[in-house]
């Protein structure tokens, strides 16, 4: 456990400052966090905000365990959510969910959307989101020279597209 | 769009003639939306940022929503462009200080922004004077609706819009209203404001919105939950809450005119004066001052200057827009001087053209 950035107490708030985009981290006894938490310091955005508050809210040993998921389409692990209080791609809230609806009741006190629909519908969610992941290999493939597989996945991610916009295009 | 044009003008959003314009100087909703298909903006590398990019930005140009849009290539623009388009609250400062392929619609009367590659990979800003939910409502709906005819959004039943982080999903929708609350900022009783909108679950930031602070007693009240509530019942709350606080802003006006009126004028014809002969000045004092002018004006103690005169000053004077008038990068204290002189100039031919 680190020791806090301000006295020599062991650290129990851990801060990701963003001033001017530059990131400092901090490591703050209880103490010393709510002196931290009074002082009228720049606010951060409100996602920074947010990251600050998840890191506070989860202990270490929760977090080793989370650590582990990671989401199959994006490649984000729940521990680089965490940090960055940014998740990485759209299907996160599927490989996550198990984690998140806590934290979703947390923030907004429900869980069910009760607003706006969007009129077309994305029926095919799960074929948006295999395009996410077979373009992340293809980058890959691109990076490692690779290029009979790039052709390949790019046959595979053309093919989708065009299933995709056939099922959305009704009318 | 030519940035250098729009430092002779205001936005249309400061023309301060809407409803309950004394004390609400701008009604802003903001939507976050996802294509389906592309990870969020801090998980796409380089080469998927610009195809979200190219995208979003030629569905943009055949929008067909009554009003034309320049599209601005953030990603080019140096920083003092960047920042200029902060203070004209038409970018975040998020969405400058990004990196990789960004930019942004904006309507000629610039009440309506699109920021492409914020924090989700579109952002649609609606921005008009005075308090004027339902109309921001009514012109961003209908930017939605059009836009999501052309693209698939990251929706699911459940969780309604997805976006990158989860304090924003279901509607993605930060309804906001700007504050000017300089008689309870003087009286201390703005903290009591704070306190109750607090257990209601509003947040109160400052002038700019996301890590700015609080200036010449600007606030910008905002609802947090976005999950679990209809757009229109969480525009009812705002539209709820705000007459309180305009009301009581105003009773604590009255209580200040009838208890001290001479210290009030004075205070108020000081930073008049203040502003109309200082030589150099911070942007901070000139915020202060232009407060306590606002203020005077509104309650009758200065008749001859008027509020969107000052509501542009506040714009003008800030360092992006000061060093976009002058033509010049300005160090801090060139610019102090230089705001003195804008200053001096602006207020003195005022009265002149006053007749």
């Amino acid at each position: 456990m680190k020791k806090c950035s301000r006295c020599s107490k062991p650290s129990t708030l851990h801060i990701t400052e963003i001033q001017e985009g530059v990131a400092q981290e901090l490591h703050l006894c209880e103490s010393c966090a709510k002196q931290y938490l009074a002082a009228p310091e720049p606010m951060t955005s409100e996602s920074d905000e947010f990251a600050e508050k998840l890191s506070e809210s989860v202990s270490e040993e929760e977090s080793e365990s989370y650590g582990q998921l990671v989401c199959p389409n994006c490649g984000i692990t729940f521990k680089e959510f965490r940090s960055q209080g940014r998740l990485g791609c759209p299907h996160d809230y599927n490989a996550f969910a198990k984690e998140l609806t806590p934290l979703l009741e947390n923030i907004h006190g429900e869980t069910q959307h009760v607003g706006k629909c969007p009129k077309r519908a994305p029926e095919a969610s799960q074929k948006q989101y295999e395009l996410i992941k077979l373009r992340g290999r293809l980058r890959a493939a691109i990076d490692e020279e690779d290029y009979e597989m790039a052709a390949r996945i790019r046959d595979e991610i053309n093919e989708l597209e065009d299933e995709v916009h056939s099922s959305g295009d009704d009318d | 769009m030519d940035l250098d044009s729009l430092t002779t003008t205001s936005g249309e959003w400061l023309r301060g003639n809407g409803p309950e314009s004394d004390i609400v100087i701008s009604s802003r909703i903001r939507l976050a939306r996802n294509l389906a298909q592309f990870p969020f903006p801090n998980r796409a590398d380089d080469a998927a940022r610009t195809e979200i990019e190219s995208l979003l930005k030629d569905q943009l140009f055949d929008l067909a929503v009554g009003t034309r849009l320049s599209y601005v290539d953030v990603r080019t623009l140096n920083d003092l462009d960047r920042q200029f388009l902060v203070e004209r609250q038409l970018i975040s400062r998020e969405h400058a200080e990004s990196h990789g392929s960004r930019g942004v619609g904006i309507s000629s009367e610039e009440n309506l922004s699109l920021m492409i590659n914020e924090e989700d990979h579109l952002r649609i800003q609606v921005l008009h004077s005075g308090f004027a939910l339902d109309d921001c409502w009514k012109q961003i709906d209908q930017v939605d609706d059009a836009i999501e005819e052309r693209v698939t959004y990251a929706f699911n039943d459940e969780l309604g819009y997805l976006t990158a982080c989860p304090t924003n999903v279901g509607t993605g929708i930060r309804v906001s209203v700007m504050l000017h609350l300089p008689a309870l900022v003087l009286t201390k009783e703005i903290q009591k404001v704070f306190q109750a909108l607090h257990k209601i679950s509003l947040a109160v930031r400052g002038l700019y919105g996301e890590g700015s602070q609080a200036m010449g007693d600007f606030y910008q009240i905002s609802n947090q939950v976005t999950l679990g509530k209809s757009e229109s019942q969480i525009i009812a709350e705002l539209k709820d809450v705000v007459p309180n606080i305009i009301n009581y802003e105003r009773r604590v006006r009255d209580a200040l005119i009838q208890e001290n009126r001479q210290g009030l004028h004075d205070q108020v014809s000081r930073a008049y004066g203040i502003l109309k002969n200082a030589q150099t000045i911070t942007s901070e004092e000139t915020m202060h001052l232009l407060s306590s002018l606002r203020m005077g004006i509104n309650l009758g103690l200065i008749d001859d200057l008027e509020i969107p005169t000052v509501n542009e000053l506040f714009i003008h004077t800030q360092p992006a827009h000061l060093q976009k008038i002058r033509q010049e990068s300005l160090e801090s204290s060139e610019r102090n001087i230089a705001r003195a002189g804008y200053l001096r100039l602006r207020l003195t031919d005022d009265d002149d053209d006053r007749e």
